[in-house]
């Protein structure tokens, strides 16, 4: 995707930071004619790393919500391209519909390391974003998804799904094409492969829509995205009766990626470059790569029938109960 | 209060009231031996509604049931063995809302004598075995978490274990909120367990009443072998109200509907309460594998043969 016009959007809990770098850019405008300014600059510009740094470290989880849902965060074709410049697409369900929200391909992580890529992708332009759905997949997205798994497991290639959705597509088509019977034959599906799967959250984890591609052997999370049964959103106004308590909802739902390591559910969490993946998607679109080669090389040792095994434990291990 | 807010509350005080499907009333407890049919506002004697399963004589309303009614209207007198009985979740989260979600539980329990939203055990149907799994609304809107998730897979892991076909009765908001990204994990493990089931080459039909929605209709419900449906039963991903929210129109009346998933390809039936024992035994009649290439039921029946003779 072409990097054109990236004015940098401040989140909410970075305008102390954008005051600051206005006022350096200002000074700096005037440097030409007052050149003593430029202690100044740079007493400035240490302060700025310094308050970005702290406000970085004490986030709360609607912030990170915030950074998940920046409009500037990669998305799965920009994963791609830098993984691959020569990756193949892969379009359509077979069945009638090609789903833009949903991005298959063949992917060369490395000499000896062919994948199958799968990700659910949200639109940058106005009219990518209505293309893509705003990165919410229909029952034919998901069915498309599940065609190329299916490949995957023919030709014995590791799976890579990247997961950044909000959600299922909530409409009324996608409800007559039965969008829970799409998303259910996935799980169950995935379940089943007999290659490795490792999936990553970069964005957002919306619900069912991202578990749907999202049932792996390893489960990595991007430092600021975030997971949850339901949006925070939906939460509050559910359960508070408006949607203004969404801070309280995300807070109780334990959404970001720390909070779901503890809980034990994903096996990783990988960092982000201060200010959040869009400061520079190449970075970290070279860690995510390296902890996917390093999961795969792993799940490469297992046979066919041990790494669905290992998948199908992991799963099952999963809940909270006494008896 | 205007006129319409009148009819609005009444129509919320109606649904509450029916939400929470009552025990027998007691013999002196006079009001409560009748009930107004929801559909038709017909007037009806409890012990005949409840005779006539729960299904209004005139027009065919199905009334939500609990679990325990389901169990009398479908297994065989005496023969359900309930599994899992004791499991509660542990509220992984220590979550709260506007109470906390180990009070809401105690409260739950308290109200419906359930220890979480869905009963699950062995019996015989038409005298044949079955894993059989039910979903009880009143419980947190019948919502799945841990307890759900777990009962759910084990159920089908004992089906397996014992060459049993499966029956599964949802009526369920969805993913239970409370234990966030846990309940989600839910659905791909009751799917995965179906997966093993379905490799197993075993039977499992399931039953979808109202309502059902959410996360239990994207895993186990919607992944029956068969799959039927109550009439009048509203089923679905999204909620009628954030569609209409999100496509900003109207949806048809009958959108949702056991009828209208019917006309769309989702279910293969819609079967009457009062003939769904009959389609269950036909059913698991029809898929039973020929038992001399079953050796383990052969050798069942042999053994039962040399019982009968002794």
């Amino acid at each position: 995707m072409a990097e054109k016009d990236k004015r940098p959007i401040p989140l909410e809990f970075e305008k102390p930071l954008e005051l600051l770098r206005q006022q350096i850019e200002r000074l700096k405008d005037q440097l030409s004619n007052q050149p003593e300014l430029e202690g100044d600059v740079e007493r400035l510009e240490e302060q700025y790393t310094r308050l970005q740094k702290s406000l970085y470290s004490n986030l709360k989880p609607l912030d990170h919500l915030a950074i998940a849902r920046h409009p500037h965060r990669p998305y799965t074709r920009d994963y791609f391209d830098r993984w691959d410049p020569d990756w193949v697409e892969l379009h359509g369900d077979r069945k009638g519909a090609d789903d833009d929200a949903m991005v298959c391909g063949l992917l060369r992580l490395d000499n000896d390391m062919k994948v199958i890529a799968v990700g659910t992708q949200k639109g940058r332009s106005l009219r990518d974003k209505q293309q893509c759905n705003f990165g919410m997949p229909q029952p034919e997205g998901y069915r498309k998804a599940l065609r190329v798994f299916k490949h995957a497991d023919k030709f014995d290639l590791p799976v890579v799904t990247l997961i950044d959705t909000p959600g299922a597509y909530p409409g009324l088509t996608a409800e007559e094409h039965n969008q829970a019977e799409a998303i259910a034959v996935n799980l169950l599906e995935l379940s089943g492969l007999r290659v490795p799967v490792v999936s990553i959250v970069t964005g957002e984890g919306g619900s069912g829509g991202a578990l749907a591609i999202g049932v792996a052997n390893r489960i990595l999370m991007l430092e600021h995205s975030v997971y949850s049964v339901i949006s925070p959103e939906g939460c509050a106004s559910i359960l508070w009766k408006t949607k203004d308590r969404a801070m309280e909802a995300a807070q109780a739902m334990r959404i970001t990626a720390r909070e779901i390591l503890e809980l034990g559910v994903i096996d990783g969490v990988i960092d982000e470059p201060l200010g959040g993946a869009h400061q520079n998607p190449d970075v970290t679109a070279a860690t995510a790569k390296g902890v996917i080669i390093a999961q795969l090389r792993e799940l490469k040792q297992l046979s066919g029938d041990d790494v669905r095994k290992d998948r199908q434990r992991k799963f099952r291990a999963i809940g909270a109960f006494k008896e | 209060m205007d006129l319409k807010d009148w009819f609005a509350s009444r129509q919320k005080r109606r649904e509450n009231e029916n939400s929470a499907p009552k025990p027998l009333p007691a013999s002196d407890d006079v009001c409560a031996l009748w009930k107004q049919c929801f559909q038709c506002r017909e007037m009806l004697y409890v012990r005949d509604l409840r005779t006539n399963m729960s299904v209004c004589p005139k027009c065919k309303y199905h009334f939500r049931i609990g679990a325990d009614e389901r169990v009398d209207q479908l297994a065989d007198e005496n023969t359900f063995q309930e599994l899992d009985a004791n499991m509660t979740s542990s509220d992984p989260l220590g979550f709260v809302d506007v109470d906390s979600y180990s009070n809401k539980q105690k409260d739950a329990e308290r109200k419906t004598g359930l220890k979480d939203a869905i009963l699950t055990g062995l019996c015989k149907l038409n005298g044949k075995p079955l894993a059989l799994g039910i979903m009880d609304f009143a419980y947190f809107g019948g919502s799945m978490g841990s307890v759900v998730g777990e009962k759910v897979t084990r159920l089908i892991e004992k089906a397996i274990e014992n060459r049993m076909p499966v029956v599964i009765i949802s009526s369920s908001g969805g993913a239970r909120m409370q234990e966030g990204l846990i309940s989600l994990m839910q659905l791909a493990k009751t799917s995965s367990a179906l997966k093993s089931l379905a490799d197993a080459k075993l039977l499992y039909i399931s039953i979808l009443c109202e309502p059902t929605f959410g996360g239990v209709t994207a895993s186990f419900a919607m992944l029956g072998d068969v799959i039927i449906a109550e009439p009048g039963a509203r089923i679905g991903f999204a909620g009628r109200r954030v569609i209409e929210e999100t496509i900003r129109q109207k949806l048809p009346a009958d959108f949702q509907t056991a009828e209208y998933l019917l006309k769309h390809g989702q279910v293969d039936m819609v079967v009457d309460r009062l003939k769904l024992k009959e389609t269950i035994g036909n059913l698991m009649e029809f898929h039973q594998a020929p038992s001399p290439s079953d050796s383990s039921s052969s050798k069942k029946k042999h053994q039962d043969k040399v019982g009968s003779k002794s």
